[in-house]
């Protein structure tokens, strides 16, 4: 035994563990401080007021709002039919369904393109049917965020209703309500934790959307430029006006982090 | 007595009653466990399902709740058929109407009370305010009706169990089913909750099961008990003859009995000689037992004395010697448990104990009067 009488486990750092750790602190934060201390802190109202940047912040909330609405829409559905399904094929189905997780967005974009475009697979029928041609519209910008952010969503969900007491659903059975009385009126609230934090999660994911809108959907201010595209794009010719709007998007984002934190800033992340 | 013939035979019921009762021939298996078991129910009875961990208890109830497809047999309860895979009827839990009460309960977590009471209602369609008006009825008949705006985490676990029984009597239920009902309420908590589910069950109409692993809890709530042991009912009777004959050594033990098999050597002189050896000889004998015939016989471990080397004046008539090899204090006396011919536990004193130094391998003396031993046909 050890002099110390510590009743606390040994906490001490060993520092080939410890410089690491440091320095990865600070590649983490030091671009954050950048941005913040580059802000034009006084011009930044009328930065924002800018009608271009207003544009761009309107269309970013109205797309990535109607994206997660279309994810619920979608995406609770298949999380449930993931997680209670026992066909065989469902966890091939899973993990085809959480690709976008780990594609890069421009492929989704490409993909997206490849599908739907006005000479893709599907969209040279739309096309020729109705003579709508979905990419460069704002529709295009929806389908594009929906893609890339409603596995966050699926994956959430489908881990709540994995982890929801199936006991609470076979004593709605006994009591005479059908499954999807039973799933709208039991199963729902229970995860409803899960769902708040899978839409928040899903809504900030299409809001940063980059790779796949900009492939699939362009650039037109007021259709298609959304807040990431309108940064990158005047990034060269306006940076104080990419950066107010760089500031928003992380503001953006710490709030996402705060909303989220009971879920994880506690140790043992539970997606 | 008929011990473990068809329940319907043993606690004769006329056909008309039984119409409005459970018929349910059982026959499931999931891997290596069978379940096998006829159970007859009528109307207004309360039966308890007694049986050890794994006996089955819980997938017969499961069964009957439409939570597990039979293999092969048949359900009907009030000549509407539930279950019968011949004929490929099956109706789920959800058209069923059956009052389940969980072991957990499983209220909702995230409704009130009161709505929780009004579950079944709401889910057979009735208007949210006529569900919570019929909710309120129940609770108010009940003596629950303070808790009503509560959330079942509010509830205390005897609050939770009366609230679960509310929820189960509320669906209009044709057959109430109750899987140890008990279980979860601390000692006190349970003596309370029991008298007064005896009576909420005899006043419910259709036929009850009650599933439970502890013996009082069959005695008392129930007017007939159903053995099962490794998916086979091996014994069924009115509480008073499941406790005073029991036919396995797993209810023996349930009763606090001494259990003997074996067969009647002298019938003249109630002469039986034990499969596990050694002899009793019983005061009386069932009448027309013929020599050989195979039988039961029990002792009371209170009816047996215990004596180091002479015994005592008098002259019992069963006596024998063993070694203690155990000594365990119940709440107010000590268990003695003996090796010899037969085995046997014999309660005794506290006092006994001490002065006569009982430990674990001293050789003593066992007596029984005749009187004592009850012999009846082994089934």
């Amino acid at each position: 035994m050890s002099a110390r009488r510590d009743t606390e486990p040994d906490t001490r750092v060993p520092w080939p563990l410890a410089v690491p750790a440091v320095l990865a602190v600070l590649f983490l934060l030091l671009p954050l401080s950048g941005l913040l201390l580059r802000t034009p802190w006084t011009e930044l109202p009328q930065l924002l007021a800018e009608p271009a940047a207003l544009q761009a912040l309107r269309l970013s909330l109205i797309t990535a709002t109607a994206a997660t609405a279309l994810s619920l829409f979608l995406g609770v559905p298949l999380a449930w039919v993931l997680a209670r399904s026992r066909r065989p094929g469902i966890s091939l189905l899973r993990a085809f369904v959480t690709l976008p997780l780990v594609l890069p967005p421009v492929v989704g974009g490409v993909a997206l393109l490849m599908a739907f475009g006005r000479r893709g697979i599907f969209g040279q029928y739309i096309y020729e049917y109705t003579g709508f041609s979905l990419p460069f519209t704002v529709w295009a910008v929806i389908i594009a965020e929906t893609f890339v952010a409603m596995p966050f969503l699926v994956v959430t969900v489908e881990g709540a209703l994995r982890s929801a007491d199936r006991g609470l659903e076979e004593a709605a059975a006994t009591l005479g309500s059908g499954p999807f009385a039973t799933f709208r009126r039991v199963t729902l609230p229970l995860i409803w934790p899960s769902l708040i934090a899978g839409s928040v999660l899903t809504w900030a994911r299409a809001l940063g959307e980059f790779g796949a809108t900009a492939t699939f959907a362009g650039s037109f201010p007021g259709t298609t430029q959304t807040m990431p595209i309108y940064i990158y794009e005047t990034m060269q010719s306006e940076p104080d006006a990419a950066i107010a709007l760089s500031l928003v998007l992380l503001v953006v984002s710490v709030t996402v982090l705060a909303l989220l934190r009971d879920r994880w800033l506690n140790s043992g992340t539970r997606l | 007595m008929a011990q473990q013939r068809d329940p319907a035979v043993s606690a004769p019921v006329s056909t008309s009653s039984l119409i409005e009762g459970l018929d349910a021939d059982v026959q499931v298996s999931r891997g290596a466990f069978a379940l096998s078991a006829h159970v007859r129910v009528p109307g207004g009875e309360v039966l308890a399902v007694l049986g050890p961990n794994g006996a089955g208890k819980t997938t017969l109830l499961r069964t009957l709740a439409g939570l597990i497809p039979l293999r092969q047999g048949r359900i009907s309860i009030a000549g509407t058929v539930w279950d019968d895979p011949a004929t490929d009827v099956f109706k789920d839990a959800t058209e069923r109407r059956i009052g389940l009460v969980f072991q957990d309960y499983r209220l909702f977590p995230h409704l009130s009370v009161l709505d929780n009471v009004a579950f079944a209602p709401r889910a057979r369609g009735v208007k949210r305010a006529a569900a919570r008006a019929h909710a309120l009825e129940t609770l108010q008949t009940l003596g629950l009706d303070a808790l009503a705006a509560r959330r079942p985490a509010q509830l205390s676990g005897g609050q939770a169990q009366r609230v679960a029984l509310a929820r189960a009597l509320a669906s209009g239920p044709a057959m109430m089913l109750l899987d140890e009902p008990l279980a979860a309420l601390d000692a006190r908590t349970r003596l309370e909750i029991r008298s007064e589910l005896r009576r909420r069950l005899t006043s419910f109409s259709g036929p009850s099961i009650v599933v439970t692993h502890d013996p009082l809890e069959a005695l008392v709530l129930a007017d007939r008990i159903l053995v099962l042991e490794e998916g086979r009912i091996v014994q069924t009777g009115t509480p008073a003859e499941v406790a005073r004959r029991p036919v396995t050594e797993y209810v023996a033990r349930l009763m606090g009995l001494n259990l003997y098999a074996g067969r009647l050597i002298d019938p003249a002189h109630g002469r039986i000689r034990l499969d596990s050896g050694g002899e009793l000889i019983a005061a009386s004998i069932p009448e027309g037992l013929p020599a050989d015939a195979k039988v039961l016989a029990v002792l009371a471990p209170t009816a047996i004395s215990l004596h180091l080397g002479e015994l005592p004046e008098g002259s019992p008539r069963n006596v024998w010697a063993g070694t203690v090899s155990g000594v365990e204090l119940l709440t107010d006396r000590v268990r003695v448990a003996v090796k010899g011919a037969p085995d046997a536990l014999v309660d005794v004193t506290a006092a006994a104990v001490a002065e006569l130094r009982l430990t674990p391998g001293l050789e003593v003396q066992l007596s029984a009067k005749a009187g004592e031993v009850t012999a009846y046909p082994a089934p």
